[in-house]
Formats: structure tokens, C-alpha cells, sequence
């Protein structure tokens, strides 16, 4: 084996090579990353860190301890020209129960913090029972639907997609259902992803210790558009959030803008949005096939946080939902996009955008 | 009887062409065209791969559509883990188990000609799929509901249910034979702890084959009912839960993890005394280790599920019992380690790939005690970190262990050594190439990258990396460019081997390369761990020195055509069953010529007349 050999005899290129491949580790691990789990801003992806750092570093330990064992031994009894036959040992007790032994000990080290972070990660701080807060998270193919409860009468449900607004430092206690296949609820910079699955209700918790925008995404398979199901999480201060939800439950459409109205009877009437989006305020806008469209012109992006929600990607959408977003079912479903009778004419693509721009 | 028998056709006799290969029962033979389909469904699943890759160099390439690419990876593994992976083990099985032994052939012959044609039927009925409408396209686990009328009304995994149904019969077939093989035809004296440790991994992989196949049977039916009749098993509006599916999936799936391993495992357990000139350090404990993980294997499949939402005791459960294996896993790793020291190590190229393995699987051993920690695997569940830990372990582990099985066994194959120097390169080739396309998957996942995406945006820091490892996959796409040359090279005018080119320890070396249709002359008897080594150093002989007139005594297993249609009759029933959806008549009829077919072969199998005068004349 040549390498061996220039490893054997060249130390210093060999921890060379070994130095380059811790560097080029540190230098992949970049937290500035929108999806890094390394930069953590929540209590629950630190906890999952800090026990990754922990099993890491234990990790590393037995790499290169046994690593170099196996490497010294191939080169130091590496066959000479001439060499007799080694003694032929067959084992040594021992031996082989101190190797048996230290690996369970390891394995011990780390279990611990396992167990103990499962536990502390499955048991919210502040439970809906003693009044945390709640938010419905249900997976649908492909985009995501947020139930908050209305800030003035708690029954009844306040509904959003694709972005998760969130007050800072408050823990949130999420519930995840999904209509339809399976679904895995991710947000790395906050926690780790738990699965929606259809009739079985999971639950988690989860909290921010910063402001600002996140990235999430599902994490399980879903079907053609599974890439495409990602989702925005805000972050903001408590009175920014108070006024976020006063601000959700309000009518989405007061514009007085007569091409926005056009553009409404659109939804409501022939273009057949109605029957499978709904608009707050709207008497005919009640579909839930597709996302609540209420304040979408307040949201960041589009089609489930895969493009920022302008005026451009906003017609792209509407007028060919296929290339936008492979597979997606307004595409595959909506009879204005399948039946080339009904396609929408330009001025009435036009009406939508204005409408759909005004439900600030 | 003897008139009954009369009706059916005399056994074919065809020494050489394609019907004595067809006919064979020659478990060589058999070994061969397994270990030759193996590697071409290897060939297309690496294709599959470096489409994914191709189609993942870059950000927001639509180089394939989001349809096809699901397609891709579905196909990628399923054919990686039923259709490589575990026939290029089966081929290993066929060819050394019954020389390791001392035997002259398993201990069903036709039912092992049967085994590879199943197989065959299987591969051909899921490969395919790509042209007869499209392939499946829901992961090789197959998650329920997404494989679903519902949600799936394509035929893609009507194919795959039905494939892996098949490739399970052979699976079976295959298990149970060499269990018997290994319990019933050992040489005499050749005791279960005096056994080659590849013989005792397929042993164990066998019975683990036994045990696990019928769970993913039920589960395969049941969503063939939900898909074909209508029934809920798995359809969550009308109540049902789907993770039913995942649990009967992983129940069968994590054993089948270690039957991918096992016989890697058994193998490299072969090489490292070789080519040490030592033996198996610690042999007992690294026996005990396989059967613990064997058993082991059990306990742990909802490590797969910690984030579905088990609850913490579960999760707990689990993250212990997962933990634990890695116990009997470090052992034999120390016991490789132990066979190497002290010993004379010649770097051969099968040693050379025997400590990639060792060296390779530590990574990936490692890699899966992180997700052992459910707490912490909730951040690595289903992204890119765990692409690469199976990859570490599949392809650092397995392939890379198998593929030390072709260079040491090459020469007992064909007679022929396979060259050195190219072997040397194959393997620098393969394991950079494997490090450069499998490692950076590690970053990538740990930087929040999910599988099975078919493309991302270029502002998620995922460009670099995804490079890096497209470049790696190429590399290894030229490495295994590299093997074939040097086994196309190495069976045309490779050096003359020789009986024993590697100064081996057990009992397929003492016989001559390639070995003769009856293997022993006459039937070893057996003193000794290492009976050939001992043979050769000590002195003590196992195999009888060869006389004059053996050959004629030898009695052989007769070639047979109905393994061969009944496996056929398998294959045409299984297309029957996949256009059953819509009560087709011509399905219907073409299922049943095809288990009309399957039925008389197997008939015809039972009363086949026997060529032998002398058995005759018994009737």
C-alpha cells in the first residue's frame, strides 16, 4: 500500500492532511446559515446541541483512537521478505472484556444526557394546562396551516398559512396534525422537527430567544412538491405580536381600489377561488383545500415561503402555478388552470394581483 | 411412480451453453450468476445515484422533475439494498459456503436454482418499472399514506410491492437452504465452533432472513389489499394509523440493516487472519458478537421513528437498546484490530479493502450512536447526516466489504488472479471518491439540508458541499469503472492461481481453481479450526490426498429446467397482479397462465425422473 508507506515515513504530511480535514470540518459547520443547527436561538435546538457537541467530542475521541490502533498495527506488522509465521495467538480474556467494557462506558456517558434532554424536551414549561399558549399546526400537501386562538374570543380560531408568527421568549406550545400524508414540522435554528402524522396527534414546545425571521421546513418525504413545503417563522416582541394577531383578526379586504374589487368578484365568482381559499370578511371565501389567504399580502413570501411574495412572483402564480411549484394542487386540481376553457385572461389575472395585493 | 414419472421430460444434460446455465443446479454456478446479475443492478442503481447527484451539484437546477427524481431515490435504494447488496451476499453464500464446509453442493439444489431465478424475476418485474409507466416513487421505506390509492394512483408501486414480494420468496428460499446446508452438511468433525466465520454469518443472516421476511410479507399485502380491493389498513380517512406501516416496515427493516452487514462483516473475518497469517483473534467472542447483534437487531427499529412521536419512554427505550449494540459492534472491530497485531500483514488488495471496511465503518458506526440519542437525532432525523451514515455503513461497510470478497475469491472463481496494481487504484479511487461524495452529507444535514428534496435554493449555504459530493460520487462512479476492467482483464489473462495463491486457512484452498464440479473428491474430515491451515503447517490432514478412481463414485445433484419455470410462471403471474386494479380480463387471465405455470412446474419438479441408472433401477 503506497500511501501507508508515505505516511509512515512523512509524519508531518500526515498531520497536515489531518489538520486541513479538522479545518475544513470547522469551516463546514458556518451557523450563518439559514437552516444551521449550530446556530441555535431557542432552548430546545441548544439543549439537542449541546448534547450533540457532548456525543460529538466522544465521538471523536474513539475515532481516532481506534483509527490510529488500526493504522499503527497495519504499518508496524506490516510483512517483511523473509518473515516467519507469527505466533499464532488465539485471543486474551482479558484483554477482550476490558474492550468489551470501555465501549460500554462511553456508551453510558452519553446515554445519560439522553435520557435526561428526551425527557426535559418532551415536557413543556408552560403547558396550555396552566395557560401557555397554543398554536395548531396542520401539514397539508404543500403548505402549512397555523390556528392561533382569536385574541377576543378564544374559541373560535384564527387561521394562517405559511408563516409562523411567534412572540419572543414565551413558550409556545405547538399541536401537529396533518389532513393528509406525513409531515415533519422543522424549524433548526429553534428545535428539532417532530412528525406530523395523519389520526395521530403529536405535540411539542417550542421558544425564541431572539427576534427575527427563521427558515422551517417538512423534513418528510411528501410527495412531489415535499421541496417545496417549506415555511417562515417571525419572531417578534410581545406588543409586535399582540398587534400581529389584533391585526389577523381583522377583515382582510377594505380596499376601495375598483380593480381590487374586480379582481374580488373574480374570487368569489367565475376564477372559483372561493371554493377552496378562505378570506376573512368574506361570506363566500370559506374553502380550507388551500390556504387561508386572509392578510396575504402582509406575508413575506409565496407558495409556501418558496419565493418573495412581489407583485412579479405574485402573477407568475397565477398564471402558471406548475412552473412556480411543480405539481401543486391549484395546478393539478383548479379548473381555470386544468380546463383551457376557463383559463384566465390577462386583465383578469391582473384584477387577482390587485386583489390578492390589497388583503394587506 | 416410475410411470407417472414418465410423462415429464428426462433431466437435461448440457454440459456447456446457455441451457447449462439455465438448467444448472451447481451451486458455483449458481454463485456466479448471481454475483453477475448482482453487479449489474448494481450498475443501474449507481446510475440512478449520479442522476441524483447530477441533478443536486447545483442549486435550482430542473435537470430531472420533481416526479422523477422521486423515482430516482426510491429506485436508488430499493434496488441498492434488495437487488446489489444482498445477491452479491447470496452469491458469496452459493459459491464458498459448500467449499468452506466440505460439501459437494447445498442442500437443495433446484431449490437453490429457483432462488437466483426468483430473484431474477423480482429485479427484471422492479427495473422495469421504468419503462411500463413509471417507477415507484415513495422512498424505499415506502411510508403509508403516501403509497396510497389516494395519493399514488400510479402503477409505480404496484411494481414495488410485487417485486419485493418475489424477491422475498427468493429470499426465503435462499435462507432456508442454507440454513439446512450449514446445520446438516458440515464435513466431519467440522463442529459449529470450529466453523469459518463466513459460514457463521450467513448462518446467522440467514436465520435472520427467516424471521424478518415475513413481517414486510404481511405488511406488503396489506397495502397490496388497501391498493387492489379497497381494504384500510393503511388509509388514515377511514381511521386508520400509519404508523402501523412504519413499525411492521422497521420490524423487518432493521434486522434487514444487519443482513446487509453480516455477511460483510463474515467475509472481512476471512481476509483479516489470511492475510495476518494469524487466527481470528478472540473467534468465540467474535461468533457471539454476530449472534448478539443478530439478536440485538430486534430490539431497536423504532430508532427510525423518534420523531414521530413515541413519547419519552419509548424514545428512552430505544435510544438505550440502540446504544447497546454498538457494544458487540466495537468488539468485533477490537478483534480485527487484535487479528492484525502482531501478525505479518501482507496489503493485498482483499486486506487493503478489508481495512477500508474496518476503517470506514467506525465512521459509520459512530455516526449512528449520534442518532442513537433521540434528543439530539431530532435535528439530524431525515436529513443529509443520515444519507451519509447509511452510506457509510452500506457502501463504506458493505460494498467495500464485498468487493474485498471478489479480490480474494476471484482466483478460486476463475482460476485467475485479479491484477494488483490495478486492484490498488480501484481502491485509492473508490475510497477517496467514497469519502469526498459521503462525508460533506454530513455538513450538509447538520446545516439543515432534508433529504429526498429535489432542489434548494442557492442562499441556504448548501452550494458548496452538494458539489463536493457530486465530484465524490463521480470518482466513485470511475473506481468501480476501474473494477470491471480489472475483472474483464484479470478473467481473459490474469496469472494462473493456483489452488492456494493466498496461503489461506480454510477448506475451499485445498481444493484446485477454479474447483472441480464435485468440489472434494473425497469428503474432508476435519481436526481443526482452521483445517487447511493446520493441514498445511501441523500437518494434520483434513482433505484425503486425491487417488485415482473418486470421480467416478461421486454422486451429483442432476441439472434441472423447472426451477427455472417455475420462477417464470412467478414473474408472468406477478405482471397479471399489477394491472388487476380495474378487473382487466386479460390481468386476470395472464395471472392466472402465469400461477397455472407456476403450479405445474413445481409439479413437474416433484416428480422429475432421474437420470442415474442405479436410482432407477431402486424404483
Amino acid at each position: 500500500m503506497p500511501g501507508m508507506r508515505l505516511i509512515g515515513r512523512r509524519p508531518g504530511i500526515f498531520a497536515a492532511v489531518i489538520a486541513a480535514l479538522l479545518l475544513t470540518a470547522l469551516a463546514a459547520c458556518t451557523p450563518d446559515h439559514n437552516q444551521s443547527t449550530f446556530d441555535t436561538r431557542g432552548p430546545v435546538a441548544e439543549s439537542q446541541l449541546q448534547l450533540f457537541y457532548w456525543i460529538f467530542w466522544a465521538a471523536v475521541f474513539v475515532f481516532v483512537v481506534v483509527e490510529g490502533i488500526l493504522l499503527y498495527a497495519v504499518i508496524r506488522y506490516r510483512r517483511k521478505p523473509g518473515d516467519p509465521d507469527p505466533k499464532q495467538t488465539h485471543g486474551h480474556t482479558p484483554l477482550e472484556i476490558a474492550w468489551t467494557l470501555a465501549p460500554a462506558v462511553v456508551l453510558a456517558v452519553v446515554a445519560v444526557p439522553t435520557v435526561a434532554t428526551i425527557f426535559d424536551n418532551e415536557t413543556s414549561p408552560h403547558p396550555p394546562e396552566e395557560g401557555g399558549m397554543v398554536i395548531e399546526v396542520v401539514g397539508h400537501q404543500w403548505w402549512w396551516e397555523f390556528n392561533y386562538a382569536h385574541p377576543d374570543n378564544p374559541d373560535e380560531k384564527l387561521v394562517t398559512s405559511n408563516e409562523l408568527h411567534i412572540p419572543v421568549d414565551t413558550v409556545v406550545n405547538l399541536t401537529l396534525d396533518s389532513e393528509d400524508v406525513l409531515h415533519s414540522f422543522w424549524i433548526p435554528k429553534i428545535a428539532g422537527k417532530v412528525d406530523l402524522v395523519p389520526n395521530s396527534l403529536n405535540k411539542m414546545w417550542i421558544e425564541a430567544e431572539e427576534t427575527g425571521h427563521y427558515y422551517g421546513q417538512c423534513a418528510e418525504f411528501c410527495g412531489v412538491a415535499h421541496a417545496h413545503m417549506r415555511f417562515d417563522v417571525i419572531v417578534h416582541t410581545r406588543e409586535e405580536f399582540d398587534a400581529w394577531l389584533r391585526h389577523e383578526a381583522s377583515p382582510g379586504f377594505v380596499s376601495t381600489e375598483p380593480l381590487a374589487a374586480q379582481g374580488r368578484e373574480l374570487f368569489e365568482g367565475s376564477a372559483g377561488c372561493f371554493a377552496c381559499h378562505s378570506i376573512t370578511g368574506s361570506s363566500r371565501s370559506r374553502g380550507d383545500r388551500g390556504p387561508n389567504l386572509t392578510h396575504v399580502a402582509s406575508r413575506g413570501r409565496l407558495g409556501a415561503g418558496i419565493m418573495d411574495n412581489t407583485q412579479a412572483n405574485l402573477r407568475l402564480w397565477l398564471e402558471n402555478p406548475d412552473e412556480a411549484k411543480p405539481g401543486n394542487i391549484m395546478a393539478t386540481e383548479a379548473p381555470v388552470y386544468t380546463d383551457p376553457t376557463k383559463k384566465l385572461t390577462e386583465p383578469e389575472v391582473s384584477a387577482l394581483v390587485a386583489y390578492l395585493r390589497s388583503l394587506k | 411412480m416410475t410411470t407417472l414419472a414418465r410423462v415429464f421430460p428426462s433431466r437435461p444434460v448440457h454440459p456447456t451453453g446457455v441451457w447449462s446455465w439455465i438448467t444448472t443446479i451447481d451451486h458455483k454456478r449458481i454463485g456466479i450468476l448471481y454475483g453477475v446479475t448482482a453487479f449489474i443492478m448494481f450498475l443501474t442503481g449507481g446510475l440512478e445515484a449520479l442522476y441524483i447527484r447530477l441533478q443536486l451539484a447545483l442549486p435550482n437546477q430542473d435537470f430531472v422533475t420533481p416526479e422523477v427524481y422521486n423515482q430516482l431515490f426510491t429506485m436508488h435504494g430499493t434496488t441498492m439494498i434488495f437487488l446489489a447488496i444482498m445477491p452479491m451476499g447470496a452469491a458469496f453464500f452459493n459459491f464458498v459456503i459448500p467449499l468452506q464446509i466440505g460439501a459437494r453442493d447445498v442442500a437443495f439444489p433446484r431449490l437453490n436454482a429457483f432462488s437466483y431465478w426468483t430473484f431474477l424475476a423480482g429485479a427484471l418485474m422492479l427495473k422495469l418499472s421504468w419503462f411500463m409507466g413509471g417507477a415507484p416513487n415513495a422512498g424505499w421505506f415506502g411510508y403509508a399514506p403516501i403509497t396510497g390509492a389516494a395519493y399514488n394512483p400510479g402503477q409505480g408501486i404496484d411494481f414495488w410491492i410485487l417485486s419485493l414480494q418475489i424477491l422475498g420468496v427468493a429470499s426465503l428460499a435462499a435462507a432456508f437452504n442454507f440454513i439446512v446446508t450449514i446445520v446438516n452438511m458440515r464435513a466431519p468433525g467440522l463442529s459449529l465452533m470450529r466453523l469459518p466465520l463466513f459460514t457463521w454469518m450467513t448462518l446467522v443472516t440467514s436465520i435472520l432472513l427467516v424471521l424478518a421476511f415475513p413481517v414486510i410479507t404481511v405488511a406488503l399485502i396489506e397495502l397490496m389489499f388497501d391498493r387492489f380491493f379497497g381494504t384500510n389498513f393503511f388509509v388514515p380517512t377511514a381511521g386508520a394509523n400509519p404508523l402501523l406501516w412504519q413499525h411492521l416496515f422497521w420490524i423487518f427493516g432493521h434486522p434487514e440493516v444487519y443482513i446487509l452487514i453480516l455477511p460483510a462483516m463474515g467475509i472481512v473475518s476471512e481476509i483479516v487472519p489470511t492475510f495476518s497469517k494469524k487466527p481470528l483473534f478472540g473467534y468465540p467472542v467474535v461468533v457471539l458478537s454476530g449472534v448478539i447483534i443478530g439478536f440485538m437487531g430486534w430490539m431497536v427499529w423504532s430508532h427510525h421513528m423518534f420523531t414521530v412521536g413515541l413519547g419519552p419512554i419509548a424514545n428512552s427505550v430505544f435510544a438505550l437498546t440502540t446504544m447497546a449494540i454498538a457494544v458487540p459492534t466495537g468488539v468485533k472491530i477490537f478483534n480485527w484490530i487484535g487479528t492484525i497485531w502482531g501478525g505479518s500483514v501482507s496489503m493485498k488488495t482483499p486486506m487493503l479493502f478489508s481495512v477500508g471496511f474496518v476503517a470506514l465503518f467506525i465512521v459509520g458506526g459512530l455516526s449512528g450512536v449520534m442518532h442513537s440519542s433521540a434528543a439530539s437525532d431530532a435535528q439530524q432525523q431525515d436529513t443529509y447526516f443520515i444519507i451519509a451514515h447509511i452510506h457509510y455503513v452500506l457502501f463504506g461497510g458493505s460494498i467495500v466489504a464485498l468487493l474485498a470478497g471478489v479480490y480474494y475469491w476471484f482466483p478460486k472463481v476463475t482460476g485467475r488472479m485479479m491484477d494488483e496494481t490495478v486492484g490498488k487504484i480501484n481502491f485509492w479511487l473508490m475510497f477517496i471518491g467514497m469519502n469526498i461524495a459521503f462525508f460533506p452529507m454530513h455538513f450538509l444535514g447538520l446545516d439543515g439540508m432534508p433529504r429526498r428534496i429535489v432542489t434548494y435554493d442557492s442562499d441556504m449555504g448548501w452550494n458548496l458541499w452538494n458539489m463536493v459530493s457530486s465530484i465524490g460520487a463521480l470518482l466513485v462512479g470511475l473506481s468501480v469503472l476501474v473494477f470491471m476492467i480489472n475483472v474483464i482483464l484479470s478473467y481473459r489473462r490474469g496469472e494462473v492461481a493456483g489452488a492456494d495463491p493466498w496461503d489461506a486457512r480454510t477448506l475451499e484452498w485445498s481444493i484446485p481453481s477454479p474447483p472441480p464440479e464435485y468440489n472434494f473428491a473425497q469428503i474432508p474430515t476435519v481436526h481443526d479450526r482452521d483445517a487447511f491451515w493446520a493441514q498445511k503447517r501441523e500437518g494434520v490432514r483434513a482433505v484425503p490426498v486425491a487417488g485415482g478412481s473418486e470421480e467416478h463414485d461421486v454422486h451429483l445433484p442432476q441439472p434441472s429446467y423447472w426451477p427455472f419455470v417455475v420462477s417464470a410462471g412467478i414473474l408472468i403471474a406477478g405482471y397479471g397482479l399489477i394491472y388487476l386494479g380495474n378487473n382487466n380480463p386479460i390481468a386476470i387471465a395472464v395471472a392466472a397462465i402465469g400461477t397455472f405455470i407456476a403450479m405445474f412446474a413445481v409439479y413437474a419438479w416433484s416428480f422429475e425422473p432421474v437420470n442415474d441408472p442405479d436410482e432407477d433401477a431402486g424404483h
